[in-house]
């Protein structure tokens, strides 16, 4: 034991645990047990960290507004989600006469396992993927759409008017975002050659000298990845396009008639539809579980997975202390005039990058046309739209 | 370029957060009820009346002149006179209030009665946390409940209590100064009427 | 023109029929927004009727808060309803104070002294700044910032708020003013407190410009959205900010010079486009002609009494008359009409509130936007409930 590589045990500590579990049972049903392991440890871990991020992004909204978030429940307030938790779990379950009870009932249980499926095939560390799928990007995003469906039937199953609305909105918007969400992620499927997600990861797990061959360290990575973050943004009705759920506008949102757990259960949806794609766009820009300097792989892969999975979690929470809510048809025409093309122009230097093979040239020609056309469309969307910096005079 | 102000505006949130951490101007957040800062000398809640030495009952201040009754702009105050006489803060001889209640839950902290008392009685107090939940009369504060001692009007308004100290004390001595000249007079004048007597003079009716 | 048909044109203006609905399409949505509302700065109730998401028709309703103030204001006397303007504007209570002070000091002939106008203007000007602040921080927060421009518009009122504590001895209901001064004189501590606050003042303009100004998302749902043309304006009386927004140079302490202002260099912002963009502007550079008026007042306040010694609190009775006063509030032109007939109380005595005034072009503003925009243009007219219905 004395040659024992302690941190390549403790990368891989729960592997290792959960064979040594699965060997108490007969050799026919291992697999299962593995499986079954891996889900319970998918049930329990991100809930858990979304407890905690509801406690973050208090305390984070708080301390950017120079104010403690809460802290009086347990210490620093860390006991906040308890709270929260007794709260819902307490609270009448009030379902509106006319409302249609089977839909009103499914339609928060199918959007929570529509997102839990989506943590299926995500690689949260070496070895650590609960089901290697050749194409599990493309089993993602299935999933990821048929959240949308659970929104729709919310709003239509609740009979009110408003609730319609809101869904109706919530879809449109949900459905106009998907598109650059795809074809960001195409980018990275057209370099890395495959579908699925541990090899996505693999290929950039490699090192020049101590540098990641991280895919947002490449012009066309950025690009994608900055697209990728708007979208997600988005799917995930986010500030600052969370208008189906903003409360100072006239519709209410589309889980206005839901209360106590079920109403949890669309909050827990919304964060754990965060963490999936906060965990897809790691595995898929930044490298997924490996470090970022070479040396520092000494730290866990899961390790370092989760604390980029939690640094877009700031990010998100940063963005939504910060901007304002963008109205329902800016956030429309933001997706199919500029966020649209810009990928395709993505897609379209994507394609040269590869043509143009190795050497600094493709960096600088790829460079000069994303940033071109990031400078130029912005102007020309500002113009047509006539917003501008505005100088003003004076009296005397 | 597209996004350079909202990459600002997160840059100063950044700041924001960051600096929450190290100095007390980006977290000015007061822990009540366990911190308390201190409020202003001149801090107003609701009126209180003031009574010199030991007794509050014969202490009060208060002549029931009801001058602050009528200035009142939402008439909480109820004064009801008494019928006999003490001595006041001055030491002339003044009704006394048998009745002072203020209701505050009208009352309106605006301080116009405290600026019309011509007797330095009613000052205001700078309590807050009067809430109770006795809700019909527990707001109602009669004189009891609204006399306080003059070395506690001391404790919260210290520099305004020591100007009204020492105008009443003024007062006082021009008062006592007044009274001593009036009796010197008075004496002076029963001298001369004495001095008369002893000569065949016609009963002037009485002294002077 | 007989009167007659002067009522009926008035009458069909406030009445105005719904723009005609688009051939084919489906009913009318006729909605109440408010009086339980997160984003109507009190209580306060639009009836909009809706096109799909366009505004065809809307016609606010008030009067949720109304408290009689006027007709309060005759059954006391002319000290006991200063308290009670405190609670016109409350965010601006000595702006209210000192316009009511100015009409009865118009009614009686009396003048403040010197160190007492200085006050005044500093008074005033702090209530501006705090003001302009909080209103664009709950705009903000209405578009959706979640609080964190308000929060910083709050941090700065709370140390305006001090100064006005250790001073008058309320936060916000002040009762400072009085017929020919100031109730208590101010001491060099109080000033060089003032003076640091307004030292901090310009830094945080600048931070709030940083986070807001540039901000395309601020400039995609305010620039263009709910445009008033200057004629409009001027017709309908508006005054204040958003007059200025759209363009047309009218401000009393120009015009009128009441108290000092003649004395101070200041400018003032001017808008070309008239929408919620200029109105936040125009808001944010009065902010900084202020602390420039403050620097300057606070470099050489006189000393001197801070009252007319010949005024009396007690058995005022102004003589007979009537008289208007008017001042540069933070929302607009704040007037006190007051009339006499000798008696401990006035006669009449009515309040000219530019909240209400300016909402009455909200229907001409609002006519072809979103619902989403009527609640921003409706939070750029800064109103505030108690001086809309009094």
């Amino acid at each position: 034991m004395s040659g024992m590589n302690v941190p390549a045990t403790i990368d891989q500590i729960f592997i290792l645990f959960t064979d040594w579990v699965a060997h108490f049972f007969p050799a026919a049903i291992r697999p299962i047990v593995g499986v079954v392991l891996g889900v319970i440890g998918i049930i329990s871990v991100f809930p858990g960290l979304f407890a905690l991020t509801t406690v973050f992004e208090r305390k984070g909204l708080g301390r950017m507004q120079n104010r403690y978030g809460p802290n009086r429940v347990g210490p620093f307030g860390f006991f906040q989600p308890v709270a929260d938790g007794i709260k819902a779990l307490t609270k009448e379950d009030v379902v509106p006469f006319r409302a249609d009870g089977v839909l009103h009932f499914l339609a928060p249980v199918v959007l929570l396992a529509a997102v839990f499926m989506g943590f299926a095939i995500l690689p949260v560390g070496r070895n650590m993927v609960l089901v290697d799928m050749d194409a599990g990007l493309l089993f993602f995003f299935a999933m990821g759409a048929s959240t949308e469906l659970s929104v729709f039937m919310a709003g239509w199953s609740s009979r009110n008017k408003y609730s319609l609305l809101g869904a109706m909105r919530a879809v449109a918007q949900m459905i106009s975002y998907e598109i650059p969400l795809l074809l960001s992620s195409v980018v990275v499927i057209m370099v890395a050659g495959t579908l699925s997600l541990p090899k996505i990861v693999e290929a950039q797990a490699g090192y020049t000298g101590i540098w990641p061959h991280w895919y947002v360290f490449t012009p066309w990575g950025l690009a994608a990845f900055l697209m990728f973050g708007i979208a997600a943004t988005s799917e995930t009705n986010r500030s600052p396009f969370d208008l189906p759920e903003g409360e100072s506008e006239l519709v209410a949102g589309y889980f206005t008639e839901y209360s106590g757990f079920k109403f949890a259960i669309f909050f827990i949806a919304e964060y754990l539809a965060m963490f999936s794609m906060s965990g897809i766009a790691t595995t898929l820009f930044l490298g997924g579980w490996s470090a970022p300097l070479s040396f520092l792989n000494v730290l866990p892969s899961w390790f370092w997975f989760f604390s980029k999975v939690m640094c877009f979690i700031f990010i998100f929470i940063w963005v939504r202390g910060t901007l304002p809510r963008l109205r329902q048809d800016q956030l429309m025409n933001f997706a199919w005039k500029f966020v649209l093309p810009f990928t395709l122009l993505d897609l379209f230097v994507t394609a040269l990058w590869r043509f143009m093979g190795e050497g600094w040239a493709r960096w600088i020609v790829c460079s000069a046309i994303l940033i071109a056309a990031y400078v130029a469309m912005g102007r020309v969307g500002m113009f047509r739209k006539n917003f501008a910096h505005r100088r003003y005079r004076y009296a005397e | 370029m597209l996004g350079e102000g909202i990459i600002k505006g997160m840059l100063e949130t950044a700041k924001n957060f960051a600096g929450s951490y190290v100095s007390k101007e980006r977290l000015t957040t007061v822990q009540y009820p366990e911190e308390r800062e201190a409020l202003p000398e001149a801090s107003r809640n609701f009126p209180i009346l003031i009574y010199d030495g030991p007794e509050w009952e014969a202490g009060l201040r208060c002549v029931a002149c009801q001058i602050c009754e009528k200035e009142c702009p939402p008439k909480c105050i109820l004064i009801e006179k008494s019928a006999d006489k003490k001595p006041d803060a001055v030491g002339k001889p003044q009704f006394y209030p048998t009745r002072f209640d203020i209701d505050i839950a009208v009352c309106m902290s605006c301080q116009i009665c405290v600026e019309v008392c011509p007797f330095e009685a009613i000052k205001m107090d700078k309590e807050f946390e009067l809430a109770t939940d006795d809700r019909f009369g527990g707001l109602l504060h009669d004189r009891h409940q609204l006399a306080k001692s003059n070395e506690y009007y001391h404790q919260i308004h210290p520099v305004e209590a020591a100007e009204v100290d020492a105008r009443l004390a003024e007062e006082r001595a021009a008062a006592a100064a007044k009274s001593k000249a009036a009796a010197e007079a008075a004496a002076a004048k029963a001298a001369a009427a004495k001095a008369g007597a002893e000569k065949p003079a016609p009963p002037a009716g009485g002294g002077a | 023109m007989s009167v007659v048909e002067t009522k009926t044109e008035r009458a069909e203006g406030w009445n105005r029929p719904p723009q005609p609905a688009p051939e084919g399409e489906g009913e009318l949505l006729e909605i109440a927004m408010g009086p339980h509302h997160p984003s109507t700065h009190g209580v306060f109730r639009m009836d909009v009727v809706l096109d799909g998401e366009r505004v065809m028709k809307l016609k606010p309703v008030f009067g949720y808060l109304h408290r009689n103030h006027e007709q309060l204001g005759e059954t006391m006397s002319y000290l006991a309803i200063m308290p009670y303007t405190d609670r016109l504007d409350y965010f601006c209570s000595l702006s209210n104070n000192w316009g009511y002070a100015l009409a009865v000091e118009k009614l009686a002939g009396q003048e403040a002294p010197e160190r007492a106008q200085y006050l005044r203007v500093i008074l005033a000007e702090l209530t501006r700044i705090q003001n302009h602040a909080s209103s664009i921080g709950f705009l903000l927060q209405e578009m959706g910032a979640s609080g964190t421009p308000l929060m910083y518009a709050f941090r700065e009122r709370e140390k305006i708020l001090d100064l006005f504590e250790s001073l008058t001895g309320s936060r916000m209901m002040c009762n400072y003013m009085r017929f020919g001064g100031c109730r208590v004189g101010v001491n060099d501590a109080w000033l060089n407190a003032t003076r640091k606050v307004v030292a901090g003042l310009p830094k945080f303009v600048d931070e709030f410009e940083a986070l807001l100004t540039g901000n395309e998302i601020l400039m995609a749902r305010t620039q263009g959205v709910g445009v008033l043309k200057p004629e409009l304006a001027v017709n309908a009386s508006i005054t204040g900010p958003m007059l200025r927004a759209s363009g047309v140079d009218y401000d009393i302490r120009k015009v009128d010079r009441y108290g000092i202002y003649d004395r101070f260099q200041f400018r003032v912002p001017l808008g070309d486009h008239g929408d919620i963009y200029d109105r936040y502007m125009v808001r944010v550079l009065e902010m900084r002609e202020s602390i420039h008026i403050l620097e300057q007042a606070l470099k050489d306040v006189p000393g001197g009494p801070v009252m007319d010694p010949k005024a009396k609190i007690r058995g005022f009775r102004p003589k007979p008359g009537e008289a208007y006063a008017r001042i540069e509030a933070p929302k607009g032109e704040l007037g006190f009409y007051v009339i006499s007939d000798g008696s401990p109380n006035p006669y009449r005595y009515r309040v000219r509130p530019p909240s209400m005034i300016n909402l009455t072009v909200l229907e001409d503003m609002c006519l072809g936007h979103n619902v989403a925009d009527v609640v921003l243009i409706f939070g750029s007219v800064d109103i505030v409930l108690g001086e809309v219905d009094r």
